[in-house]
């Protein structure tokens, strides 16, 4: 059992967390936050391992991790 | 109390040290090299911070530094190296850190020559750096008094989070004089709120002079007036000399008030009534002290070893009420006395 | 389920100025979190630089001071000497720290100062809109190279760590990268160490992170950390430069 929360308001988009994801269970919103961008959103929570690889990359600090 | 034969160069050093100097950071340049000489024997004796930087840059950066954590903290070079300094008190200014800096003037522009001058008044009472910013500027004319007002600069400095320039010729630099060591050591100094000492049970501190957002850099210039107005309210310092009967008036500071003063001594033996007005300060400038003597027929005499920079002031501070004369030299040439005199007769006819 | 990691407390909850995919981030967040492992957040002072992270001391949860451009060696000098039980680091970029600061880099280093320096390499001036930094790679594009650049008009890229690795004050240098995963968790252990130099007194210590300036090298977030792997790691290779504090 693992998780991950992104703070959707800080986030920029950027996509590093999206790649970083060994198993590929992170992608984009469709509708855009207040600062304009498609806020990463965790969408396949079974896959989800807690490895963290999208929190070390995040430039934001916008990941919690939970496992 | 025995006074003690020493350099100009030498006292303002005691000055700083009975003034509770932690640190001291230099770089090699005449004529101000006896005080990186005798504070990396005393400091270091001291267990105070003494570090040779490797520019003037660098070591006005450095003296930003120790400011910022409320130490006290000097540089001192001359001219040439004042220049590279100005960057540093600019942020100083900025971001309100009471650094003390020493400019043991010498001849200009460029690396001009090694003997004392008095031609950077207007980099240091008109910006010198970049933004609108004022410097407290301290102008010594005897070896007691480089003691004495570098005593005083760190208290002003801190006072006011403001830097504070002593405006030093290198004549008196080089010279030597009686020098009593009669103040205190200072050893305590009251809580600032205001410095980085770590964020341990408070709230986390930045001092900085960047501020982007909408009109919080005009607040902030606004603010800084303020503070400089108070400063100019009260920190004014001027010696007054015969002024009282006198028909001229000369305006001098530093080595060449002294000349002017043996002028004015011979000048009052053949008669003439002649004055001085030193300012102490050169920014704040006395120029109410000066306007308050624009009396009819009076004339005022700026005599400067520079072609003409403290006149302009002085000429602001009479606004055209009195004829303002000027007498100078510059590249290290001296007025003499008998020069003086010979101007202060023009003048009395 | 327990969260396992989140934002440091060295790092205050306030939102970033950079652009999307700034390396800036990742840096500031492995410098926060070296801060908190090691206890020590309420006794730092960090200088910040003039460039993006100019901005750091909106950011760090402890006591922070702007320096002029280029500066910062020489004052967090200024703020070690005079407090020597305060934990001092820098956190430069290539113009600041190997352009116009280059002679307080050096001599800051050759005095063996106990700091420590984070320098940012991404190979161009961020904050200005991304012109030739020292560390520009031959034959790259930048505002004031439009035509690649050039070793006969601009010289080559300058290796930072190995120029100060000659010096006899350094203690330990190591260059780390924040372009994937693997290489930020190496690059959080390189920081803690140069923090945990300092704390034990252990003299100058310098971590060259080879970061990412996605907008201004005109790439994706992804096409960038891709060419640092690709491209700018063949010219500044990963590793530690030196360590003389065992």
């Amino acid at each position: 059992m693992a998780k991950i929360t992104v703070n959707q308001e800080r986030c920029k988009g950027c996509g590093l967390c999206v790649n970083a994801c060994p198993k590929k269970c992170i992608g984009f919103s469709s509708e855009i936050n207040k600062i304009g961008y498609h806020y990463a959103v965790l969408k396949n929570e079974e896959a989800c391992v807690g490895c963290g690889s999208c929190y070390q990359m995040c430039p934001d600090t916008c990941i919690e991790v939970y496992r | 109390m025995v006074k003690k034969l020493v350099k100009g160069n030498v006292a303002l050093c005691e000055g700083a040290i009975a003034a509770g100097l932690d640190a001291y950071f230099g770089y090699p340049i005449t004529p101000q090299n006896e005080v990186p000489a005798y504070m990396s024997r005393k400091m270091v004796e001291m267990k105070k911070v003494f570090v040779q930087a490797e520019s003037e840059l660098a070591a006005a950066n450095m003296v930003l530094g120790a400011c910022a954590t409320g130490k006290r903290a000097m540089t001192s070079s001359s001219s040439p190296g004042i220049s590279l300094k100005q960057e540093a008190i600019s942020y100083m200014a900025g971001m309100e850190v009471p650094g003390v800096i020493v400019n043991v003037q010498r001849g200009g522009p460029g690396l001009g020559n090694i003997a004392g001058s008095q031609s950077d008044y207007f980099q240091a009472v008109k910006g010198g750096g970049h933004g609108d910013y004022r410097l407290i500027v301290y102008a010594p004319a005897n070896g007691q008094e480089m003691y004495d007002l570098t005593y005083s600069a760190f208290d002003i400095a801190q006072k006011y989070r403001n830097p504070v320039m002593l405006l030093c010729d290198g004549i008196v630099g080089q010279m030597m004089e009686p020098v009593d060591f009669n103040k205190e050591q200072k050893t305590k100094f009251e809580d600032r709120d205001w410095i980085l000492d770590g964020c341990k049970g408070r709230e986390p501190r930045s001092l900085k002079s960047l501020l982007m957002q909408d009109g919080v850099l005009e607040q902030h210039n606004l603010d800084l007036l303020k503070k400089y107005q108070i400063i100019q309210e009260n920190e004014v310092k001027a010696e007054l000399y015969q002024v009282e009967d006198a028909n001229v008036i000369i305006v001098a500071y530093g080595i060449s008030s002294r000349i002017s003063k043996n002028a004015i001594k011979q000048a009052r033996e053949q008669g003439i009534r002649v004055g001085l007005i030193r300012p102490i300060t050169l920014w704040p400038f006395p120029s109410e002290i000066i306007a308050s003597y624009t009396k009819t027929n009076v004339k005022f005499l700026s005599v400067e070893f520079s072609l003409g920079q403290m006149v302009e002031d002085v000429k602001l501070a009479v606004n055209g009420k009195c004829q303002v004369d000027f007498l100078g030299r510059a590249g290290g040439a001296i007025v003499s006395d008998k020069q003086v005199l010979e101007k202060i007769k023009e003048l009395a006819m | 389920m327990e969260k396992i990691l989140s934002r440091p407390k060295a790092l205050k909850d306030f939102p970033l100025s950079y652009c999307p995919g700034c390396g800036h981030g990742i840096v500031h967040r492995l410098v926060a979190q070296a801060i908190d492992d090691l206890g020590i957040r309420e006794r730092t002072i960090a200088v910040a630089p003039v460039g993006c992270a100019v901005f750091a001391y909106n950011y760090f949860n402890f006591d922070t001071t702007e320096a002029p451009h280029g500066r910062p060696p020489a004052v967090a000098t200024g703020i070690k000497r005079t407090n020597p039980d305060k934990i001092v680091f820098t956190y430069q970029g290539d113009g600041d720290l190997a352009a116009i600061g280059t002679a307080e880099t050096i001599h800051c280093a050759n005095r063996g100062e106990n700091i420590t320096v984070i320098f940012i390499n991404n190979a161009n001036y961020g904050m200005t809109g991304g012109q030739m930094a020292p560390t520009t790679l031959l034959g790259q594009v930048t505002e004031t190279t439009p035509f690649g650049r050039d070793p006969l008009r601009e010289g080559y890229p300058i290796n930072v760590c190995e120029l100060l690795a000659g010096l006899k004050g350094t203690k330990y240098i190591e260059r780390v990268s924040v372009c994937d995963a693997p290489n930020v968790m190496k690059a959080g252990k390189a920081i803690k160490k140069a923090f945990q130099n300092q704390v034990e007194g252990r003299g100058y210590s310098f971590i060259e992170v080879v970061s990412h300036c996605p907008v201004d090298w005109g790439k994706t977030p992804l096409e960038a950390t891709k060419w640092v792997k690709d491209e700018m790691l063949k010219i500044f290779p990963l590793g530690i430069i030196k360590d003389e504090t065992k």
